[in-house]
């Protein structure tokens, strides 16, 4: 693994070691030495250096709520802005624990997706007209409830390879 | 008998936090907003008739001019006119007629 400037450059291993990471955070080194023909000493190394590194940035842990009885509710939440205050609407936005992620993108204006959660419709609400509309620059918002979930994933480590 | 301080008190300017705002749906902001009674009479006749049907059986209407302009007259008007269930230009029709009355009326006292 090279560093160069602030980028890194992964060899072979390392884009192994991250693909089997994305599927299962949980797998020991010893598994996944195992799998990949190296020794555990040589996958805690490679993982060390790329979490020192910021290549990998978290280890986090999906809940299936439904499981535990929770229903929330989730939604996609697209903000119309004033283009001069885009910018800093979506930082705040990012900031709010409601959303769970913020991007902008450009098609034929500037607009802010983010997806939101919430314990229930009326809370939905609430946090939108309380929190969101408030926010200065924002123009109008438009809101589409999740009623089926097919998938949820990462960026897939193998579109980089 | 409505004082002058009280009606001054609710003709004031809202902060931004406490404008009231058009929605025509769960989380679908218009982009209109009122923050005074007088912005309000007007926005009644600008918005979508949807979004007045959306605030006046979710209550919010009455919520706001009654907790946040603090005038308790005109809320309980407008809960009389939610029990007549009207939709579309018939809500607006009366929904501008009660609160653009009440708005003169409380101009006149804070003279």
């Amino acid at each position: 693994m090279k560093v160069r400037s602030d980028t890194i450059t992964l060899d072979e291993l390392d884009w192994s070691i991250l693909r089997l990471l994305q599927s299962n955070a949980n797998l020991t080194y010893a598994k996944m030495g195992r799998q990949l023909n190296v020794a555990h000493s040589t996958i805690y190394e490679r993982i060390k250096r790329m979490d020192e590194q910021g290549v990998i940035k978290k280890y986090t842990v999906t809940v299936d709520l439904a499981r535990i009885g929770r229903r929330p509710v989730t939604a996609i939440m697209t903000v119309f802005a004033d283009p001069k205050e885009t910018e800093k609407v979506a930082k705040k936005l990012a900031e709010m624990k409601e959303t769970v992620e913020v991007d902008t993108s450009l098609s034929e204006e500037l607009l802010i997706i983010a997806k939101v959660v919430a314990e229930d419709q009326e809370k939905l609400h609430e946090f939108i007209a309380q929190k969101v509309v408030p926010l200065q620059g924002v123009l109008r918002i438009r809101t589409s409830i999740v009623t089926k979930k097919f998938k949820e994933g990462e960026f897939p480590i193998e579109f980089l390879k | 008998m409505i004082t002058f301080k009280s009606a001054q008190r609710i003709l004031r300017r809202l902060p931004r936090e406490n404008a009231f705002y058009f929605f025509t749906s769960i989380g679908n902001y218009t982009g209109a907003s009122a923050d005074s009674l007088e912005e309000f009479v007007k926005k009644i006749l600008e918005v979508n008739v949807k979004s007045l049907e959306f605030h006046l059986y979710r209550g919010d209407l009455q919520k706001w001019i009654e907790g946040t302009l603090e005038d308790k007259a005109l809320s309980d008007e407008i809960k009389v006119l939610q029990q007549s269930k009207p939709l579309g230009d018939e809500l607006r029709d009366n929904l501008y007629l009660i609160v653009s009355k009440h708005y003169e009326k409380l101009k006149k006292s804070s003279f």
